[in-house]
Protein backbone atom coordinates (compact mmCIF):
# COMPACT_ATOMS: atom_id res chain seq x y z
CA UNK A 1 0.00 0.00 0.00
CA UNK A 2 2.50 2.46 1.30
CA UNK A 3 4.67 1.60 -2.26
CA UNK A 4 1.74 2.06 -4.37
CA UNK A 5 1.11 5.35 -3.21
CA UNK A 6 4.66 5.90 -3.07
CA UNK A 7 5.18 5.14 -7.18
CA UNK A 8 1.94 7.18 -7.67
CA UNK A 9 3.55 10.23 -6.22
CA UNK A 10 6.83 9.74 -8.07
CA UNK A 11 4.89 9.19 -11.42
CA UNK A 12 3.02 12.28 -11.37
CA UNK A 13 6.19 14.46 -10.07
CA UNK A 14 8.14 13.06 -12.74
CA UNK A 15 5.49 13.61 -15.19
CA UNK A 16 4.86 17.29 -14.05
CA UNK A 17 8.77 17.94 -14.04
CA UNK A 18 9.43 16.85 -17.10
CA UNK A 19 6.45 18.49 -18.81
CA UNK A 20 7.41 21.74 -17.40
CA UNK A 21 10.96 21.29 -18.32
CA UNK A 22 9.93 20.29 -21.98
CA UNK A 23 7.27 23.10 -22.11
CA UNK A 24 9.88 25.45 -21.72
CA UNK A 25 12.40 23.71 -23.64
CA UNK A 26 10.02 24.16 -26.18
CA UNK A 27 8.79 27.84 -25.53
CA UNK A 28 12.52 28.97 -25.98
CA UNK A 29 13.09 26.88 -28.81
CA UNK A 30 10.26 28.83 -30.32
CA UNK A 31 10.83 31.66 -29.51
CA UNK A 32 14.49 31.59 -30.10
CA UNK A 33 13.52 30.08 -33.64
CA UNK A 34 11.32 32.71 -34.33
CA UNK A 35 13.17 35.53 -33.23
CA UNK A 36 16.08 34.13 -35.27
CA UNK A 37 12.99 33.94 -38.35
CA UNK A 38 11.50 37.34 -38.25
CA UNK A 39 14.80 38.95 -37.01
CA UNK A 40 14.05 43.30 -37.65
CA UNK A 41 17.05 44.44 -38.27
CA UNK A 42 17.50 47.74 -36.47
CA UNK A 43 20.94 49.84 -36.48
CA UNK A 44 22.82 48.58 -33.70
CA UNK A 45 23.81 52.10 -32.85
CA UNK A 46 20.31 52.69 -31.86
CA UNK A 47 20.48 50.55 -29.17
CA UNK A 48 23.65 51.83 -27.97
CA UNK A 49 22.34 55.28 -27.34
CA UNK A 50 19.76 54.10 -25.93
CA UNK A 51 21.80 52.40 -23.24
CA UNK A 52 23.67 55.25 -22.92
CA UNK A 53 20.52 57.73 -22.18
CA UNK A 54 18.81 57.78 -18.92
CA UNK A 55 16.29 55.56 -19.82
CA UNK A 56 13.69 57.73 -17.42
CA UNK A 57 11.48 58.17 -20.33
CA UNK A 58 10.31 61.32 -19.18
CA UNK A 59 9.13 62.65 -22.49
CA UNK A 60 11.04 65.86 -21.87
CA UNK A 61 12.42 65.93 -25.30
CA UNK A 62 8.94 65.75 -27.15
CA UNK A 63 9.89 61.96 -27.93
CA UNK A 64 7.65 58.78 -27.22
CA UNK A 65 10.62 57.81 -24.78
CA UNK A 66 14.38 57.19 -24.09
CA UNK A 67 14.29 54.73 -27.62
CA UNK A 68 12.31 56.87 -29.93
CA UNK A 69 15.03 59.58 -28.53
CA UNK A 70 17.92 57.64 -29.54
CA UNK A 71 16.08 56.44 -33.16
CA UNK A 72 15.91 60.02 -33.98
CA UNK A 73 19.28 61.15 -32.37
CA UNK A 74 21.06 58.63 -34.59
CA UNK A 75 18.94 59.37 -37.56
CA UNK A 76 20.61 63.17 -37.51
CA UNK A 77 17.22 64.48 -36.60
CA UNK A 78 17.95 65.98 -33.35
CA UNK A 79 21.23 66.66 -31.48
CA UNK A 80 22.06 64.46 -28.34
CA UNK A 81 22.30 67.59 -26.04
CA UNK A 82 18.23 68.21 -26.44
CA UNK A 83 17.65 65.31 -23.72
CA UNK A 84 16.73 67.88 -20.96
CA UNK A 85 17.87 65.01 -18.82
CA UNK A 86 21.37 63.70 -19.91
CA UNK A 87 24.09 65.52 -17.82
CA UNK A 88 27.10 67.20 -20.05
CA UNK A 89 29.29 64.13 -19.63
CA UNK A 90 26.02 61.56 -20.98
CA UNK A 91 25.52 64.16 -23.84
CA UNK A 92 29.61 63.90 -25.36
CA UNK A 93 29.48 60.15 -24.67
CA UNK A 94 26.19 59.85 -27.48
CA UNK A 95 28.21 62.17 -29.40
CA UNK A 96 31.30 60.44 -29.03
CA UNK A 97 29.62 57.05 -29.52
CA UNK A 98 28.13 58.25 -32.86
CA UNK A 99 31.28 60.17 -33.89
CA UNK A 100 29.64 63.45 -33.93
CA UNK A 101 30.38 66.89 -32.68
CA UNK A 102 28.79 67.14 -28.82
CA UNK A 103 27.45 70.54 -29.43
CA UNK A 104 29.09 72.61 -32.06
CA UNK A 105 27.88 70.98 -34.88
CA UNK A 106 24.12 70.29 -34.05
CA UNK A 107 23.44 73.48 -31.23
CA UNK A 108 20.74 75.16 -32.01
CA UNK A 109 20.17 78.55 -30.57
CA UNK A 110 16.65 80.91 -30.88
CA UNK A 111 16.51 84.18 -32.94
CA UNK A 112 13.24 86.41 -32.54
CA UNK A 113 13.27 87.32 -36.11
CA UNK A 114 11.61 90.90 -35.74
CA UNK A 115 13.40 94.28 -35.22
CA UNK A 116 10.23 96.57 -35.15
CA UNK A 117 11.13 97.75 -31.26
CA UNK A 118 8.52 100.44 -30.17
CA UNK A 119 9.80 103.13 -31.96
CA UNK A 120 10.38 101.57 -35.23
CA UNK A 121 6.70 100.40 -35.70
CA UNK A 122 3.79 101.80 -35.12
CA UNK A 123 0.88 100.60 -33.40
CA UNK A 124 -2.93 100.92 -35.16
CA UNK A 125 -4.74 101.21 -31.85
CA UNK A 126 -4.27 100.96 -28.55
CA UNK A 127 -4.51 97.08 -26.53
CA UNK A 128 -5.41 97.47 -22.78
CA UNK A 129 -5.74 93.68 -22.07
CA UNK A 130 -3.93 90.65 -20.66
CA UNK A 131 -0.46 91.07 -21.22
CA UNK A 132 0.13 88.49 -23.56
CA UNK A 133 0.81 88.12 -27.08
CA UNK A 134 -1.59 85.29 -27.42
CA UNK A 135 -4.74 87.20 -25.52
CA UNK A 136 -3.33 90.13 -27.90
CA UNK A 137 -4.04 88.39 -31.11
CA UNK A 138 -7.30 86.80 -30.38
CA UNK A 139 -8.64 90.95 -30.42
CA UNK A 140 -7.86 92.04 -33.97
CA UNK A 141 -4.83 90.29 -34.30
CA UNK A 142 -2.98 92.45 -31.90
CA UNK A 143 -2.26 96.23 -32.03
CA UNK A 144 0.75 96.53 -33.77
CA UNK A 145 0.50 97.35 -36.93
CA UNK A 146 2.90 95.08 -38.14
CA UNK A 147 0.49 91.66 -38.83
CA UNK A 148 4.03 89.77 -38.57
CA UNK A 149 6.34 91.94 -35.84
CA UNK A 150 6.63 91.05 -32.47
CA UNK A 151 3.71 91.85 -29.87
CA UNK A 152 6.70 92.12 -27.15
CA UNK A 153 4.34 90.94 -24.30
CA UNK A 154 6.43 88.30 -23.06
CA UNK A 155 4.84 85.12 -23.93
CA UNK A 156 7.92 83.69 -24.75
CA UNK A 157 9.67 85.14 -21.98
CA UNK A 158 7.37 83.19 -19.61
CA UNK A 159 7.64 80.07 -21.81
CA UNK A 160 11.44 80.05 -21.47
CA UNK A 161 12.72 77.70 -18.92
CA UNK A 162 16.16 79.42 -19.05
CA UNK A 163 15.44 83.09 -18.55
CA UNK A 164 17.19 83.62 -21.81
CA UNK A 165 15.09 85.78 -23.68
CA UNK A 166 14.43 89.36 -22.81
CA UNK A 167 11.83 92.39 -23.65
CA UNK A 168 13.49 95.11 -24.52
CA UNK A 169 11.93 97.94 -26.12
CA UNK A 170 8.70 96.44 -26.45
CA UNK A 171 11.00 93.88 -28.30
CA UNK A 172 11.62 90.23 -27.25
CA UNK A 173 15.35 89.40 -27.73
CA UNK A 174 16.92 85.88 -27.30
CA UNK A 175 19.93 86.01 -25.53
CA UNK A 176 22.01 83.56 -27.26
CA UNK A 177 24.61 82.69 -24.73
CA UNK A 178 21.38 81.09 -22.57
CA UNK A 179 19.55 79.42 -24.90
CA UNK A 180 19.26 75.82 -25.07
CA UNK A 181 17.14 75.72 -28.10
CA UNK A 182 14.83 73.59 -26.56
CA UNK A 183 12.13 74.79 -28.57
CA UNK A 184 9.57 76.07 -25.87
CA UNK A 185 9.49 80.00 -27.22
CA UNK A 186 8.44 78.46 -30.51
CA UNK A 187 5.99 76.91 -30.05
CA UNK A 188 4.43 79.71 -27.64
CA UNK A 189 4.63 82.73 -30.57
CA UNK A 190 1.34 83.34 -31.61
CA UNK A 191 3.10 85.03 -34.97
CA UNK A 192 5.68 82.25 -35.28
CA UNK A 193 8.66 84.50 -35.94
CA UNK A 194 10.69 83.04 -33.74
CA UNK A 195 13.30 80.30 -35.80
CA UNK A 196 15.32 77.94 -34.06
CA UNK A 197 18.52 78.32 -36.30
CA UNK A 198 22.39 76.69 -35.66
CA UNK A 199 24.15 78.49 -33.18
CA UNK A 200 27.00 78.94 -35.73
CA UNK A 201 25.05 81.79 -37.74
CA UNK A 202 25.81 85.15 -36.67
CA UNK A 203 23.94 87.18 -38.94
CA UNK A 204 19.97 87.35 -39.06
CA UNK A 205 17.15 88.83 -41.81
CA UNK A 206 15.19 90.48 -38.20
CA UNK A 207 11.73 90.77 -40.26
CA UNK A 208 8.92 88.35 -40.80
CA UNK A 209 6.70 90.51 -42.83
CA UNK A 210 6.42 88.75 -46.56
CA UNK A 211 4.30 92.18 -47.55
CA UNK A 212 5.94 94.04 -50.53
CA UNK A 213 8.10 96.93 -48.71
CA UNK A 214 6.45 99.94 -49.72
CA UNK A 215 3.33 98.33 -47.60
CA UNK A 216 5.64 97.96 -44.74
CA UNK A 217 7.67 101.00 -44.94
CA UNK A 218 4.01 102.38 -44.09
CA UNK A 219 4.05 101.23 -40.72
CA UNK A 220 7.69 99.96 -39.70
CA UNK A 221 11.14 102.37 -39.97
CA UNK A 222 13.18 98.77 -40.14
CA UNK A 223 11.52 96.39 -42.66
CA UNK A 224 13.07 94.24 -45.14
CA UNK A 225 12.13 95.86 -48.47
CA UNK A 226 12.90 92.97 -50.42
CA UNK A 227 15.44 94.60 -52.30
CA UNK A 228 17.88 91.42 -52.87
CA UNK A 229 20.77 93.44 -52.34
CA UNK A 230 21.78 90.55 -50.28
CA UNK A 231 20.96 88.00 -52.05
CA UNK A 232 23.41 90.05 -55.20
CA UNK A 233 26.45 90.78 -52.78
CA UNK A 234 26.28 87.18 -51.16
CA UNK A 235 24.91 84.92 -53.24
CA UNK A 236 23.65 81.56 -52.26
CA UNK A 237 23.18 82.62 -48.38
CA UNK A 238 19.45 83.82 -48.98
CA UNK A 239 16.16 83.10 -50.23
CA UNK A 240 12.98 84.36 -50.46
CA UNK A 241 9.36 84.11 -49.04
CA UNK A 242 7.03 86.66 -50.33
CA UNK A 243 8.91 89.88 -50.38
CA UNK A 244 11.26 89.20 -48.13
CA UNK A 245 14.57 87.81 -47.16
CA UNK A 246 15.85 84.99 -45.50
CA UNK A 247 19.12 83.92 -44.21
CA UNK A 248 19.55 80.17 -45.65
CA UNK A 249 20.18 78.57 -42.62
CA UNK A 250 20.30 74.84 -44.42
CA UNK A 251 22.94 76.33 -46.82
CA UNK A 252 26.52 75.17 -47.03
CA UNK A 253 27.75 78.75 -45.87
CA UNK A 254 25.94 81.18 -43.51
CA UNK A 255 26.40 84.80 -43.94
CA UNK A 256 29.06 86.34 -42.23
CA UNK A 257 29.73 89.44 -40.74
CA UNK A 258 32.28 90.49 -43.26
CA UNK A 259 28.99 90.24 -45.86
CA UNK A 260 27.19 92.41 -43.32
CA UNK A 261 29.83 95.22 -44.40
CA UNK A 262 29.91 94.29 -48.40
CA UNK A 263 25.71 94.06 -48.55
CA UNK A 264 25.23 97.32 -46.25
CA UNK A 265 21.43 96.86 -45.85
CA UNK A 266 19.74 99.97 -46.79
CA UNK A 267 17.21 99.31 -44.12
CA UNK A 268 19.69 98.06 -41.46
CA UNK A 269 17.20 94.68 -40.80
CA UNK A 270 20.16 92.31 -41.65
CA UNK A 271 22.59 92.29 -38.59
CA UNK A 272 24.53 90.73 -36.46
CA UNK A 273 22.68 88.94 -32.95
CA UNK A 274 25.44 91.35 -31.32
CA UNK A 275 24.83 94.56 -33.23
CA UNK A 276 20.74 93.37 -32.86
CA UNK A 277 21.32 93.69 -28.89
CA UNK A 278 23.40 96.30 -28.67
CA UNK A 279 20.68 98.52 -31.25
CA UNK A 280 18.25 97.98 -28.41
CA UNK A 281 20.16 97.96 -25.57
CA UNK A 282 21.84 101.41 -25.97
CA UNK A 283 18.45 102.53 -27.12
CA UNK A 284 18.22 105.83 -24.85
CA UNK A 285 14.85 104.43 -23.19
CA UNK A 286 16.30 101.24 -22.24
CA UNK A 287 19.48 103.09 -20.77
CA UNK A 288 17.04 105.57 -18.96
CA UNK A 289 15.12 102.39 -17.44
CA UNK A 290 17.98 100.53 -16.46
CA UNK A 291 19.80 103.30 -14.77
CA UNK A 292 16.75 103.75 -12.77
CA UNK A 293 16.44 100.21 -11.93
CA UNK A 294 19.78 99.87 -10.64
CA UNK A 295 19.56 103.25 -8.85
CA UNK A 296 16.51 102.07 -7.12
CA UNK A 297 17.99 98.30 -6.41
CA UNK B 1 -22.18 21.21 -23.06
CA UNK B 2 -24.47 23.94 -24.46
CA UNK B 3 -23.27 27.37 -23.86
CA UNK B 4 -25.51 30.60 -23.25
CA UNK B 5 -23.86 32.69 -25.85
CA UNK B 6 -25.93 35.59 -24.46
CA UNK B 7 -23.82 35.15 -21.26
CA UNK B 8 -20.83 34.55 -22.77
CA UNK B 9 -20.68 38.31 -24.90
CA UNK B 10 -23.12 40.87 -23.82
CA UNK B 11 -22.52 39.15 -19.67
CA UNK B 12 -18.20 39.48 -20.37
CA UNK B 13 -19.01 43.04 -21.42
CA UNK B 14 -21.40 44.46 -19.43
CA UNK B 15 -22.12 42.07 -16.25
CA UNK B 16 -19.01 40.47 -15.70
CA UNK B 17 -17.25 43.63 -16.80
CA UNK B 18 -13.28 42.64 -15.86
CA UNK B 19 -12.29 45.51 -14.35
CA UNK B 20 -15.03 47.39 -12.93
CA UNK B 21 -16.96 43.88 -11.62
CA UNK B 22 -14.09 41.37 -11.03
CA UNK B 23 -11.44 43.92 -10.01
CA UNK B 24 -8.92 42.41 -12.46
CA UNK B 25 -6.45 44.33 -14.52
CA UNK B 26 -6.78 47.44 -12.42
CA UNK B 27 -3.14 48.17 -12.95
CA UNK B 28 -3.35 49.05 -16.73
CA UNK B 29 -6.94 50.65 -16.01
CA UNK B 30 -5.26 53.20 -13.60
CA UNK B 31 -1.60 53.57 -15.49
CA UNK B 32 -2.42 54.03 -19.02
CA UNK B 33 -5.90 56.13 -18.75
CA UNK B 34 -4.86 59.25 -18.74
CA UNK B 35 -5.20 59.57 -22.45
CA UNK B 36 -7.67 58.66 -25.34
CA UNK B 37 -5.05 57.85 -27.29
CA UNK B 38 -3.41 55.49 -25.20
CA UNK B 39 -6.36 53.78 -23.62
CA UNK B 40 -7.01 52.72 -27.16
CA UNK B 41 -3.98 51.20 -27.95
CA UNK B 42 -3.96 49.19 -24.94
CA UNK B 43 -7.39 48.23 -25.11
CA UNK B 44 -6.48 46.69 -28.62
CA UNK B 45 -3.50 45.10 -26.87
CA UNK B 46 -5.57 43.35 -24.46
CA UNK B 47 -8.17 41.97 -26.56
CA UNK B 48 -5.81 40.63 -29.02
CA UNK B 49 -3.64 38.54 -25.98
CA UNK B 50 -6.69 37.70 -24.18
CA UNK B 51 -7.91 36.02 -26.63
CA UNK B 52 -4.89 34.30 -28.63
CA UNK B 53 -3.97 33.66 -24.67
CA UNK B 54 -7.61 32.01 -23.78
CA UNK B 55 -7.84 29.67 -27.12
CA UNK B 56 -4.24 28.28 -26.01
CA UNK B 57 -4.47 27.98 -22.68
CA UNK B 58 -7.90 26.27 -22.85
CA UNK B 59 -6.42 23.90 -25.56
CA UNK B 60 -3.79 23.04 -23.00
CA UNK B 61 -6.17 22.61 -20.48
CA UNK B 62 -8.14 20.22 -22.38
CA UNK B 63 -5.75 18.35 -24.34
CA UNK B 64 -2.78 17.96 -21.76
CA UNK B 65 -3.97 19.15 -18.37
CA UNK B 66 -6.99 16.98 -18.33
CA UNK B 67 -6.63 14.16 -21.00
CA UNK B 68 -8.61 11.26 -20.50
CA UNK B 69 -5.51 9.08 -21.18
CA UNK B 70 -3.16 10.06 -18.49
CA UNK B 71 -5.48 10.55 -15.98
CA UNK B 72 -6.64 6.61 -16.65
CA UNK B 73 -2.85 6.21 -15.63
CA UNK B 74 -3.54 7.87 -12.65
CA UNK B 75 -1.54 10.61 -13.29
CA UNK B 76 -3.38 13.97 -13.01
CA UNK B 77 -2.00 17.52 -13.75
CA UNK B 78 -4.17 19.70 -12.87
CA UNK B 79 -2.24 21.22 -9.94
CA UNK B 80 0.30 22.76 -13.03
CA UNK B 81 -2.41 24.70 -13.84
CA UNK B 82 -1.61 28.26 -12.97
CA UNK B 83 2.09 27.93 -13.68
CA UNK B 84 1.38 26.09 -17.21
CA UNK B 85 -0.42 29.36 -18.07
CA UNK B 86 1.34 31.79 -16.62
CA UNK B 87 4.43 30.17 -19.34
CA UNK B 88 2.35 29.56 -21.85
CA UNK B 89 0.82 33.12 -21.73
CA UNK B 90 4.23 34.75 -21.27
CA UNK B 91 5.34 32.74 -23.99
CA UNK B 92 2.87 33.38 -26.59
CA UNK B 93 3.12 37.12 -25.95
CA UNK B 94 6.83 37.52 -26.52
CA UNK B 95 6.45 35.17 -30.02
CA UNK B 96 3.68 37.59 -30.82
CA UNK B 97 5.59 39.95 -30.27
CA UNK B 98 8.47 39.22 -32.68
CA UNK B 99 6.32 38.67 -35.11
CA UNK B 100 4.24 41.77 -35.39
CA UNK B 101 7.33 43.69 -35.57
CA UNK B 102 8.50 42.03 -38.25
CA UNK B 103 5.61 41.80 -40.00
CA UNK B 104 3.46 44.74 -39.49
CA UNK B 105 5.78 47.55 -37.82
CA UNK B 106 2.42 50.14 -37.51
CA UNK B 107 0.51 47.73 -35.74
CA UNK B 108 3.86 46.74 -33.79
CA UNK B 109 4.52 50.53 -33.01
CA UNK B 110 0.45 51.24 -31.83
CA UNK B 111 0.52 48.04 -29.98
CA UNK B 112 3.56 47.00 -28.88
CA UNK B 113 4.91 49.64 -25.64
CA UNK B 114 1.54 47.61 -24.39
CA UNK B 115 2.20 44.03 -24.92
CA UNK B 116 4.91 43.29 -22.62
CA UNK B 117 3.06 44.95 -19.88
CA UNK B 118 0.29 42.45 -20.50
CA UNK B 119 2.57 39.23 -20.14
CA UNK B 120 1.56 38.53 -16.62
CA UNK B 121 -1.78 40.63 -16.71
CA UNK B 122 -4.09 39.40 -13.92
CA UNK B 123 -7.04 39.84 -16.02
CA UNK B 124 -5.47 37.52 -18.66
CA UNK B 125 -4.52 34.96 -16.53
CA UNK B 126 -7.87 35.65 -14.68
CA UNK B 127 -9.87 34.91 -17.98
CA UNK B 128 -7.57 31.71 -18.69
CA UNK B 129 -8.35 30.33 -15.05
CA UNK B 130 -12.14 31.37 -15.49
CA UNK B 131 -12.42 28.96 -18.61
CA UNK B 132 -10.39 26.27 -16.83
CA UNK B 133 -12.71 26.64 -14.07
CA UNK B 134 -16.09 26.64 -15.92
CA UNK B 135 -14.46 23.58 -17.71
CA UNK B 136 -15.17 25.61 -20.75
CA UNK B 137 -14.81 23.88 -24.22
CA UNK B 138 -12.00 25.54 -26.71
CA UNK B 139 -14.77 28.13 -28.90
CA UNK B 140 -16.77 29.37 -25.75
CA UNK B 141 -13.42 30.27 -24.32
CA UNK B 142 -12.27 32.42 -27.06
CA UNK B 143 -15.55 33.91 -27.59
CA UNK B 144 -15.79 35.07 -24.10
CA UNK B 145 -12.09 35.86 -23.84
CA UNK B 146 -12.36 38.11 -26.94
CA UNK B 147 -15.62 39.77 -25.29
CA UNK B 148 -14.08 40.31 -22.10
CA UNK B 149 -11.17 41.84 -23.58
CA UNK B 150 -13.98 44.17 -25.07
CA UNK B 151 -15.54 44.88 -22.26
CA UNK B 152 -11.91 45.92 -21.03
CA UNK B 153 -11.60 48.49 -23.70
CA UNK B 154 -15.36 49.86 -22.57
CA UNK B 155 -14.13 50.43 -19.06
CA UNK B 156 -10.46 51.78 -19.97
CA UNK B 157 -12.04 53.86 -22.66
CA UNK B 158 -14.83 55.11 -20.73
CA UNK B 159 -12.41 56.10 -17.70
CA UNK B 160 -9.80 57.62 -20.08
CA UNK B 161 -12.10 59.97 -21.15
CA UNK B 162 -13.52 61.04 -18.09
CA UNK B 163 -10.01 61.49 -17.01
CA UNK B 164 -9.33 64.02 -19.88
CA UNK B 165 -12.78 65.61 -18.68
CA UNK B 166 -11.37 65.93 -14.91
CA UNK B 167 -8.13 67.22 -16.68
CA UNK B 168 -10.26 70.50 -17.30
CA UNK B 169 -12.46 70.61 -13.90
CA UNK B 170 -11.80 72.52 -11.11
CA UNK B 171 -10.55 69.43 -8.63
CA UNK B 172 -10.71 70.32 -4.57
CA UNK B 173 -7.00 70.40 -3.77
CA UNK B 174 -7.34 67.10 -1.51
CA UNK B 175 -8.89 65.06 -4.97
CA UNK B 176 -6.52 65.92 -6.68
CA UNK B 177 -4.44 63.80 -9.19
CA UNK B 178 -5.25 60.18 -8.00
CA UNK B 179 -7.88 60.59 -5.77
CA UNK B 180 -10.30 61.62 -7.94
CA UNK B 181 -9.65 58.80 -10.66
CA UNK B 182 -10.16 56.47 -7.80
CA UNK B 183 -12.76 58.17 -6.99
CA UNK B 184 -14.00 57.70 -10.56
CA UNK B 185 -13.80 54.58 -10.88
CA UNK B 186 -15.71 53.16 -8.23
CA UNK B 187 -18.01 55.47 -9.32
CA UNK B 188 -18.07 53.53 -12.80
CA UNK B 189 -17.68 50.13 -10.93
CA UNK B 190 -21.26 51.23 -8.89
CA UNK B 191 -22.66 51.96 -12.30
CA UNK B 192 -21.66 48.67 -13.53
CA UNK B 193 -23.24 46.64 -10.85
CA UNK B 194 -26.38 47.90 -11.80
CA UNK B 195 -25.76 45.22 -15.09
CA UNK B 196 -26.15 42.60 -12.57
CA UNK B 197 -28.80 39.79 -12.89
CA UNK B 198 -29.15 40.53 -16.42
CA UNK B 199 -27.97 37.31 -17.59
Amino acid sequence: MMCNILSQIDTSLLVAVVLMALIGLLLGLIIGIVAKLFKVETDPRIELVTSLLPNANCGGCGRAGCADFAKAVVAGEVAPNQCPASSQETVSAIAKALGIEASTSFKKVAVVLCGGDKNQTKNWTLYNGVSDCRSAMLIAGGPKACSYGCLGMASCVRACPFGAIEIINGLAIVHSEKCVGCGKCVATCPRKLIKLVPAGSKVHVYCNNPEKGPAKKKYCNVPCLGCRKCDKNAPGKFKFEGFHAIVDYEAAEQPTLQDLDTIKCPTNCLLSAQEHLAIEENNPDHLEKSSANAESK
Amino acid sequence: MTENYLELTIGAVFVYNFVLTRFLGICPFLGVSKKIETALGMAGAVVFVMTLASFCTSVIYHYLLHNEALAAKGINLGFLQLIIFILIIAGLVQVVEIILQKLSPKLYSALGIYLPLITTNCAVLGVATINANVGRAVLPSTVFAFFSGLGFGLALLMFASLREKLDLAEVPKVFQGMAIALITAGILAMAFMGFAGLC
